[in-house]
């Protein structure tokens, strides 16, 4: 007699015959997959994501960003759980309407980045589960990279990854864009087309070994002459 | 991953960004007549295996005479310590002085106590000087602009306040100031332990977070009294250093704090990858110098022995 395991909704196997009581649970969240990237530069930052939408095994779509703008300055990418990225961003949308009302200006991606921290932490026993970056130009114009985790703990960043494949890009920007654990390099100052040719390389990457990165990558180019978007085909298996 | 463990329900999830970090602070504080409050802690930040920053700031300045190194949840932490911030500021406002570290602490640890049963996980020492601004309600003007030029602590005010309890209530402070009497109030270096199950603990030396025990027998071994300023900076660097060479969750560089009564200052971050060759490189330097000694005593014996 063999056992044979199955997964569960909840992505934990399960043994197929029967091994005594087992408790079954809803849970409030489930986990859709993606990856999201963040480089800054001197006068620009990237936001890029690739853009499947999976659960357990399927896919739900193949054409699901999650760059969100929110200014013509900043960029949010979420990935997680998909749900809460929607809601999460209506509340910042919102937010950010409100601000503009109050204030008369838009807000900076600083201020963005401290209000986010405040709004998840606001769900601090029952959190989004979500993992933002921000990307965007400060009050300089110098690129500008803010990442989150799931309960508002952030920091101002150079390059972030975020998501199901950051565990595997994290290590390569740390080498490519932070030159680190090199020797006897020269630390060249990022251009624009050499991130952009970057993060298109990394994402391919990602596709190769990641089950739940894929389909599509959206590039999201914030610059102080606004917000450009690029579309590149990644693997669809 | 800890994505998947939260559709598992792990708990590890919620301590994403959970610094179990050597957070060192030797905050020595010394009887000789130099004081000062030292704070060192490293600035690894983990998630279930996986180092989420290795360029986290532990040790967060709370105002100018006050510093809070950081343990637990970084969320948390980071929150709570601004919450203290305003809440600090908005005393000093309200009464004409700062609030000192005992008092701090003893707020924050009220602060959290709603809290105590749930996932919030905060480890805080609270590292400060306590200055004299007994009588400073009439100078309530010069304060706001310039805190880190505050007057030194009273010495006459400090020898009959050492052993006393620290901190009166905020009415009982309004009355004393606006008599311009003495206060109760302790001078001088001041450190406490204040953790979100409720723990508050004031002490001459702390030292916090996962590799906290690797950092107790190095300051144990070290510490003495009338130590200086540079020893026990070195002190309190090897301590950390100790620390994250045999603790997985702590490691990369090494933070410093120096506080006095002008305020905290800041050394540069130390990377220390390399500290543990740099080490093997001095200890094969000295083996190397003893050996020639010791052959240059023996040629100049048997040199000696031959005439």
């Amino acid at each position: 007699m063999f056992a044979t395991q199955v997964y569960g909704d909840n992505g934990k196997m399960k043994e197929y015959h029967y091994t005594g009581p087992v408790e079954h649970r809803f849970s409030p969240y489930s986990f859709n997959g993606g990856t999201v990237l963040a480089v800054a530069g001197e006068d620009f930052a990237i936001v890029a994501s690739d853009t499947r939408l999976s659960e357990g095994y399927s896919i739900h779509s193949r054409d699901s960003p999650k760059c969100y703008k929110l200014t013509d300055t900043t960029v949010i990418g979420c990935s997680g759980f998909h749900g809460d990225c929607l809601t999460l961003t209506k509340i910042i949308d919102a937010r950010l309407k409100m601000y503009k009302h109050s204030n008369n200006k838009c807000m900076t991606s600083g201020a963005i980045a401290a209000m986010l921290s405040t709004i998840l932490y606001g769900r601090r026993f029952f959190p989004y589960y979500v993992y933002n970056i921000i990307g965007g130009l400060d009050e300089e114009g110098k690129g500008a990279v803010y990442s989150f985790d799931p309960v508002g703990s952030y920091q101002r960043d150079t390059y972030k990854a975020g998501g199901s494949a950051s565990a595997m890009l994290q290590p390569l920007l740390d080498n490519q864009i932070g030159f680190k654990n090199m020797e006897g390099v020269q630390h060249l100052p990022l251009s624009q087309e050499k991130a952009v040719q970057l993060v298109k390389d990394v994402f391919i990457s990602a596709a190769e070994r990641d089950v739940y990165t894929g389909d599509a990558l959206r590039i999201c180019i914030v610059t102080k002459d606004g917000i450009k978007e690029e579309t590149v085909p990644l693997r669809k298996d | 991953m800890a994505l998947q463990d939260l559709c598992g329900f792990k708990d590890s999830f919620l301590n994403s960004r959970w610094n179990l970090p050597a957070s060192h602070p030797v905050e020595y504080l010394s009887e000789s007549p130099i004081q000062f409050v030292i704070a060192a802690a490293d600035t690894r930040s983990s998630c279930n295996g996986l180092v989420a920053c290795p360029a986290s700031q532990k040790i967060l300045p709370v105002h100018s005479h006050l510093v809070g190194t950081t343990s637990g949840t970084s969320a948390d932490c980071a929150l709570w310590k601004r919450i203290l911030s305003r809440e600090l500021r908005l005393y000093q406002l309200r009464h004409g002085r700062r609030l000192s570290t005992a008092g701090a602490a003893k707020l924050l640890a009220h602060m959290l106590h709603p809290f105590k049963g749930t996932e919030l996980c905060v480890a805080a020492t609270l590292c400060g000087w306590d200055g004299g601004e007994q009588e400073n309600i009439s100078k309530m003007g010069n304060e706001t602009d310039d805190l880190a030029k505050t007057s030194e602590s009273d010495s006459i005010s400090q020898a009959e306040a050492r052993g006393r309890n620290p901190c009166p209530s905020p009415a009982m402070s309004r009355q004393h100031c606006s008599a311009g009497g003495k206060q109760l109030v302790r001078s001088g270096p001041s450190l406490y332990y204040v953790c979100s199950d409720g723990t508050r603990l004031q002490g001459a030396l702390f030292s916090v977070g996962s590799g906290s025990p690797y950092a107790y027998s190095v300051l144990d071994g070290g510490v003495r009294w009338g130590l200086t300023v540079e020893e026990a900076i070195s002190l309190a660097r090897e301590a950390v250093y100790r620390a994250t060479h045999r603790d997985a969750y702590s490691g990369n560089c090494v933070d410093v704090y120096h506080i006095t009564s002008h305020g905290w200052t800041r050394r540069d971050r130390e990377e220390l990858r390399e500290e543990y060759y740099r080490e093997k490189e001095r200890e094969r330097g000295k083996v190397k110098e003893r050996r020639e000694k010791q052959e240059g005593v023996e040629d100049g014996q048997s040199s000696g022995r031959k005439k």
